[in-house]
């Protein structure tokens, strides 16, 4: 079962890369990701009463957290793989992409899709680092795949800044190896479950040490400040589809390997010191977001800083680290991949039709394109936290919790901050959706794109109205990371 | 080998890998700097065999192979055309004069061997004293990563801190599992891949490989 979830993608892959490119190829992209899907619900109804599984000799392991990231993968790449489709008809449509192009596309995002499972099924915190190191390699391609010097320099960027991230995170590693190496040890040092075993036993100088790396690190990747200057440049140059899978769960990916860290961290340290430090990168992450969001122009860009805003918040309920803010905190992963992916492929559609990302040059988008207008306000609407979407419970829980151990400080700045962010957000929003239409009668928007978008926002609110299919499963999780 | 041999080979070794760290620095022609990285890497894979011989561990004299071929031959090979598609293969203005840059690299080592201590302490074997060394070197990938303005001076800033952080896990813990050391191999091997190609593509569109000239993207 754990490798059937990776051998979707690679299969998916291969086929595309192998058979001479036609469009349905793009569909079976979409097939290979909700596979994935299907095979993380799967995972997460076998794992939920019994134990984590394991698989390749113990390389793979799937305990509840892994099937939550599992599923939260499969989701936002069905709705990412399924607007490919469109992305590629027009591409090609415009002359700006040849076949082989649109093959080597179809093959980057399944590796990408591919790189991410891996990461969150490894049960070797260096196999951890391998796979997301290769979520790097895989996608710098992906961001300069319209080969326009703006998108080049922004993958140039994305490489080298992320490349040096990773470094970090690999010096921390070595440094979590040494530790465990000293204790003396099973035959796995660097497995997390035996980590976490005896991780009271571990060096507090080098965990403190190695953990400071660790969140510097891995923090590049999640976009967190001061890591972040890639992430605006990257998310708004890549193709929508590749944006909203970078945006909606590579950034959560990498936070999840920091989850992993921490517990070692928690055991070894106490909770003191892993809170300080993402209290801090949290705070910093939203302070910068805020000011930022206020003079933007571009839209593409805004949804990037929002995204650093966002990550920041689930610094700051990781800090917390009650079960209940682990758990809000990955509601807020799975609602904020949901509206981000949402937004971030309307986005695409925006600008294939408008031809322009500057927020000022798209006026009056509701009345002028009825359907992909709604969608986008609606997705701004989730992303702000507006109920019944479910960012509203996850922001609220992690709030709550945050006041319950002490940090009602924070959660107070951070308020402050997302106060700010709102009437940025709502501004901008409004002059990119309201405004009188013109002359034009409304232009419709093609079911191929709107269906999944609509999809997306009601799975959204689904889940923020009702959390029964999620709820054992968050718990399950949960207490992996807050015992 | 005898301990006094193990002791001063090893110490060589990683006295090279800092070496060339700072020459990179100094140098100026790019051609020079590239095959002061392949002479980096070769040391590397010095430090990995000699702990492999010393420890009788086969799996790292098999990893200190792998370097040597990834890291002092195809490495160097791949950036190595890179510069030789470039008329002004010259660091020529970086962002910090070269005086400046070699005070710099002094400062960061004192920097690196205050920053190991607790490190240090856990490991207390010859290699063990030898890992700031390793953290020195990174933090010059750093700074030229920082303060060099040519694509391929980036890259080697990033092969610098790489180096680094390979040379600190092999004098601490003997290396990572072959499974992660063969996977994190290949992932640097693909990524200088990648930014070779990206290096190329940009060129192509800027007329040159100065990344000054990356200004499109700002708030």
């Amino acid at each position: 079962m754990v490798i059937a979830v990776l051998l979707l993608p690679l299969a998916g892959g291969l086929v595309s890369g192998v058979v001479p490119w036609r469009r349905g190829i793009s569909w079976l992209g979409t097939a290979a990701a909700f596979g994935v899907f299907v095979t993380g619900v799967v995972l997460g109804v076998d794992i939920v009463p019994g134990k984590p599984m394991t698989a390749l000799g113990g390389v793979l392991r799937a305990d509840a957290l892994s099937a939550f990231m599992v599923i939260v993968i499969g989701v936002i790449a069905t709705l990412a793989t399924w607007q490919s489709v469109r992305y590629l008809d027009a591409e090609m449509a415009a002359g700006r992409c040849t076949r082989r192009h649109a093959a080597l596309y179809s093959v980057l995002v399944q590796a990408f899709v591919m790189t991410m499972l891996l990461a969150v099924l490894a049960a070797n915190l260096g196999v951890l680092w391998v796979a997301i190191e290769a979520t790097t390699v895989v996608t710098t391609f992906l961001v300069g795949h319209r080969q326009t010097r703006s998108s080049l320099e922004a993958s140039w960027k994305y490489i080298i800044i992320c490349s040096v991230g990773i470094a970090l995170a690999f010096l921390g590693t070595v440094l979590v190896y040494l530790a465990s190496l000293h204790v003396g040890h099973g035959p796995h040092p660097l497995d997390w479950t035996s980590l976490v075993a005896q991780s009271h036993q571990l060096n507090p100088g080098v965990i403190r040490l190695a953990f400071a790396l660790i969140v510097l690190g891995y923090g590049t990747k999640v976009g967190l400040v001061p890591m972040h200057s890639w992430l605006p440049d990257a998310h708004s140059q890549a193709p929508a589809p590749v944006s909203a899978l970078m945006s909606g769960v590579l950034l959560t990916v990498a936070f999840y390997a920091i989850l992993r860290f921490k517990v070692i961290a928690d055991g070894a340290l106490g909770p003191t010191f892993p809170r300080t430090l993402l209290v801090i990168v949290g705070l910093l992450s939203l302070l910068v977001a805020a000011s930022l969001l206020l003079t933007q122009r571009d839209y593409k860009r805004m949804l990037a800083y929002h995204s650093v805003e966002h990550m920041g918040l689930i610094a700051l309920g990781a800090a917390a680290g009650s079960p209940l803010a682990i758990a809000a905190v990955l509601l807020h992963i799975l609602g904020h991949g949901l509206a981000k992916g949402v937004l971030f492929l309307a986005s695409g559609e925006i600008l294939l039709t408008e031809g322009t990302s500057e927020i000022e040059r798209v006026p009056a988008l509701l009345s002028r394109r009825p359907v992909l207008g709604g969608i986008f306000g609606f997705g701004l609407f989730a992303l702000l936290g507006f109920p019944p979407f479910s960012l509203f419970v996850s922001e609220l829980n992690m709030l709550r919790a945050e006041f319950q151990v002490g940090l009602g400080w924070a959660a107070a700045v951070s308020l402050a901050c997302m106060a700010v962010i709102f009437a940025a957000v709502m501004s901008h929003g409004r002059h990119l959706l309201l405004g009188p239409r013109g002359t034009d009668a409304p232009a419709m928007t093609p079911a191929l794109v709107a269906v999944p978008l609509i999809g997306g926002l009601v799975g959204c609110a689904f889940i923020g109205v009702s959390a029964w299919p999620l709820e054992s499963l968050l718990h399950a999780a949960a207490h992996i990371v807050a015992p | 080998m005898s301990a006094s041999t193990y002791t001063s080979v090893l110490g060589l070794a990683a006295a090279a890998v800092l070496l060339c760290a700072v020459v990179t620095l100094w140098r100026r022609s790019l051609g020079a700097i590239v095959r002061t990285l392949a002479v980096q890497g070769a040391a590397l894979a010095c430090v990995a065999t000699v702990i492999g011989l010393h420890e009788h561990d086969v799996g790292l004299i098999v990893v200190g192979l792998l370097v040597l071929g990834a890291k002092a031959l195809v490495v160097p090979l791949l950036i190595g055309r890179v510069v030789r598609r470039d008329p002004n293969s010259r660091e020529t203005d970086p962002l910090v004069n070269v005086p400046a840059s070699l005070v710099a690299a002094g400062a960061l080592t004192f920097l690196a061997f205050a920053a190991t201590r607790s490190v240090a302490s856990l490991v207390p074997t010859t290699a063990g004293r030898l890992i700031p060394i390793g953290l020195a070197a990174m933090l010059m990938g750093f700074f030229a990563l920082v303060t060099r303005r040519k694509a391929v001076s980036q890259i080697v800033g990033i092969l610098l801190v790489d180096n680094g952080v390979a040379l600190v896990a092999f004098l601490a813990t003997a290396g990572v599992p072959l499974l992660v050391e063969l996977g994190a191999s290949l992932d640097v091997l693909l990524a200088v891949i990648v930014l070779r190609v990206l290096a190329i593509q940009l060129s192509a569109r800027l007329g040159s490989f100065d990344l000054d000239q990356l200004t499109e993207l700002h708030d």
